[in-house]
Order: structure tokens, then sequence, then C-alpha cells
């Protein structure tokens, strides 16, 4: 074989290796599928939970956007979720935005319930309804108080 | 002499048998530590005619391609479908994509690949450079004052170091994928969700870096052992074939034991 023919399955190989090293340093970063057309939303949360950046939006099941950016508001100290949304879809201006878990265990997404506005969201409009995430601890505290002081009351 | 006296004599014979097979197994460590020294003080000289290595990582790596991505998908198509079995019973089969991400990167990919590599490429580099010996072919380049470690076992050597690490990376790339083909393709789970979650538990530098150093180390175990089997092939076709099986077991046993080492090291938190 010729070296120069040899140099170039080489350089295939050689290729093929890096790519497949970018491709794993990549899915590290962020390759994002693309919704075709999307539009921005902004909402503000209390407590975002476990809720991660690229997370499904869904609305009655159906997934309708991606999760863009997560950031920390340092003035009312809460977190501003920058969602991007399919552009086939438009929500009425009273949306309540949630941030649900899908199992016990599962991961964290935002569901949206669309409420009955005439009015729809426009790009870069900010969702004001939201119920922030279940924390688990303060939800065991809670019962746990209402069943201490039920114990009380009963004596 | 009385049968009596063949009792004491046959545990003296095992009691010298032992000490011989140490022996030989200590200057047989001792041989192959001054071979890796000479290896690499000649590999300067090797690297000048860097063709050389370049025509073997044409052979061991770029024809060894095949057999790391077909096991590379098929193993993660297993891992997908096994991973979903038992993830969905939580309810989280989301977190397919970072079982299958993680376990490919950190481990299966370059323990799996090295293994292949070593039966791949280690057992025909054993098989060339005995086979070498045994035709005389070494003695012959030294009578022309060709230095047989830098023509011909150094460029086999580092063609095996670069090689590996690529193969380890393609194998976890194409065991990602075949993961993702089972996963999202076949079964249903949200793609989104698949590739975020291995996004934010998959970390470069304390995961994919970690994986591509251990395939490097491999890469030199496997074909260090490859060269050295060859190169202290017993110059018979007996000789050489055995040595090909040392270099199958031993590079296997050596990847298992320094996987262990190596993951208590990197992943000591985790």
């Amino acid at each position: 074989m010729s070296r120069k023919l040899l140099d170039l399955w080489v350089g295939i190989f050689v290729a093929f290796g890096l790519a497949s090293v970018l491709f794993l340093a990549l899915k590290v970063g962020n390759v994002s599928t693309n919704l075709s057309e999307t539009y921005p939303l902004t909402a503000k949360f209390v407590n975002i939970g476990g809720l991660k950046v690229r997370a499904p939006v869904k609305s009655a099941g159906v997934v309708v956007g991606r999760v863009a950016d997560i950031r920390f508001d340092p003035e009312s100290y809460e977190a501003v979720v920058t969602l991007s949304m399919d552009s086939r879809y438009r929500f009425p201006k009273d949306t309540f935005a949630l941030i649900l878990t899908a199992g016990l265990l599962g991961e964290q997404y935002i569901g949206l319930d669309p409420g009955g506005d005439e009015a729809m969201l426009k790009a870069g409009e900010v969702i004001t309804k939201t119920q922030s995430a279940v924390v688990l601890e303060k939800l065991i505290s809670q019962f746990m108080f209402n069943k201490a002081s039920e114990g009380q009351g009963d004596k | 002499m009385s049968e009596r006296s063949r009792g004491p004599a046959s545990i003296l014979t095992a009691v010298t048998g032992l000490g011989h097979r140490v022996n030989d197994a200590l200057a047989r460590l001792g041989f192959a530590t001054r071979f890796l020294i000479v290896l690499l003080r000649w590999s300067g000289q090797s690297f000048r005619r860097f063709h050389l290595t370049i025509r073997e990582i044409y052979y061991c790596g770029f024809q060894s391609l095949l057999i790391i991505i077909v096991s590379g998908l098929f193993i993660g198509m297993v891992l997908g479908m096994q991973g979903y079995e038992t993830l969905q019973r939580y309810g989280s089969a989301e977190a397919l994509g970072v079982l299958v991400a993680l376990s490919l990167v950190r481990e299966l990919g370059p323990v799996v690949a090295a293994l292949l590599f070593a039966s791949r490429a280690g057992s025909s580099i054993t098989a060339e450079i005995g086979l070498m010996k045994a035709t005389e072919q070494l003695t012959a380049m030294d009578m022309m004052a060709i230095n047989p470690i830098a023509r011909v076992v150094a460029p086999r050597f580092w063609g095996g170091v670069i090689s590996m690490p690529l193969l380890a990376a393609l194998f976890s790339a194409t065991g990602v994928f075949g993961g993702y083909l089972i996963g999202v393709v076949f079964i249903g789970v949200d793609e989104g969700a698949f590739w975020s979650q291995m996004q934010a538990s998959v970390d470069f530098r304390y995961d994919v870096w970690s994986g591509i150093v251990k395939s490097f180390i491999f890469g030199i175990a496997v074909s260090l052992i490859a060269v050295f089997e060859g190169y202290d092939a017993v110059p018979t076709a007996e000789g050489v074939s055995g040595s090909i099986k040392g270099t199958v077991v031993k590079s296997a046993l050596a990847i298992l034991a320094l996987d262990f080492v190596l993951t208590s090291f990197m992943f000591r938190e985790g």
C-alpha cells in the first residue's frame, strides 16, 4: 500500500477518534435539539427545586417548549426561568406555570395550565402566576407539625 | 534407591520447581522493565521515521474500527434496554441517558475497548514480532546495523498507545448512540430529557477526561505486553503460539487490575 493512501486511512481514523471525543465533550456541554421556531417567555419562581436547563415545558402532557436558561435574581431573590416555546402554540395571559415532577423520583419539568384570558402572551413576556416546586422536606415538616398540634388539641 | 526416599525427593523437586518459577517470573519482569527503558530510549530515533508508526496505527487502529464500532453499538443498545427495564419501574426512565453515558464513558468504554484491542491488535503484534524472531529477521536486522527495537518494536508500541484512546472514545460515542437508538427511537423516552439529564450529570473533566486517561494507560499496558511477549518469544512455532496466548491473557488481567486501581483513584467520591 502506498504511503499516501496509508496516511489517508490513518487520517480518517484519527479524525473519527477526535470527532467522537468532541461528541463526548459537546454532549456534556450543549447541543440543542432545536425546536423549529421558538419564542421566549420568562417566569419567576420562589423555588425551582431540581429544575434543569433543557427540561421540557409541558401543557396537557405535551411538550410545548424547553427551559432555555435559569438565573437567580439578586433583587427579588427569585429564580428567573427563561422558556423557549414552540411558536406553533400560544398561551393566554393568565396561564399558570407550575414546577412538577415526572414520577416520584423523576426529573422536574414545567407544566402550563392555560387560563381563560382573551389576550395571548407575546414573545419576551412574563408569566406572572407561578407555583414553586414542592420541596419534600417542607411538606414532611408541615405534616409533622400538623400532627403534633393535633395531638396536643386532643388532650 | 528404595521406594521411601522418593517422598522427600519429590518434595525437593517441587520446592526447587517453585523456586525456579518465581525466579523466572522475576527475571522476566526485570527484563520487561529493561526492555521498556530501551524501548523509550530508541523511540526518538523511530519517530524520525514517523511513517513506520503511521503504518502501525493503520494496522492496529484503523483495522480495529469495525469490531470497536459494532461492539460499542451493541453494548450501548443492550445497556439501553436493560437500563430502561429497571429505571422505568421507578418512574425515572429519563435517567436512561445518564446511565448509558456514565457507565460507558467511565468504565465500559475504556475497558471493553482495551480488551477487544488486546485480542484484535495485541495478539497480531505479538505474532508478527514473534515470527520475525523465529525466522531470525530481528537478528538479520541487527547484523545490518539496524536496531530492531527502533525499527520494529517502537513503532508498534507507539501505534498501539496512540490508537487506544481514540478507539475507546469511538467505542463510548457509538455506545451512547446505541443507547439513544434503543431508548429514544424504539422505546420512546423523551429525547430532550435523555440528553439534558445526560449533559447535566456527565462532567467533562471528571468523567470523560478520566475515561480518556484510563484508556491511554490501558494502551500503554497492552502495547507493552504485546511487543514484549513477541520479542521474548521462544523462537519456535510452539513458542510463538504460547506468546500470543500470553499476550491475550496477561493483557486482560492487566486491564482489569489496572481498572480497579485507576477507578479507586479517580472516582473516590463517586
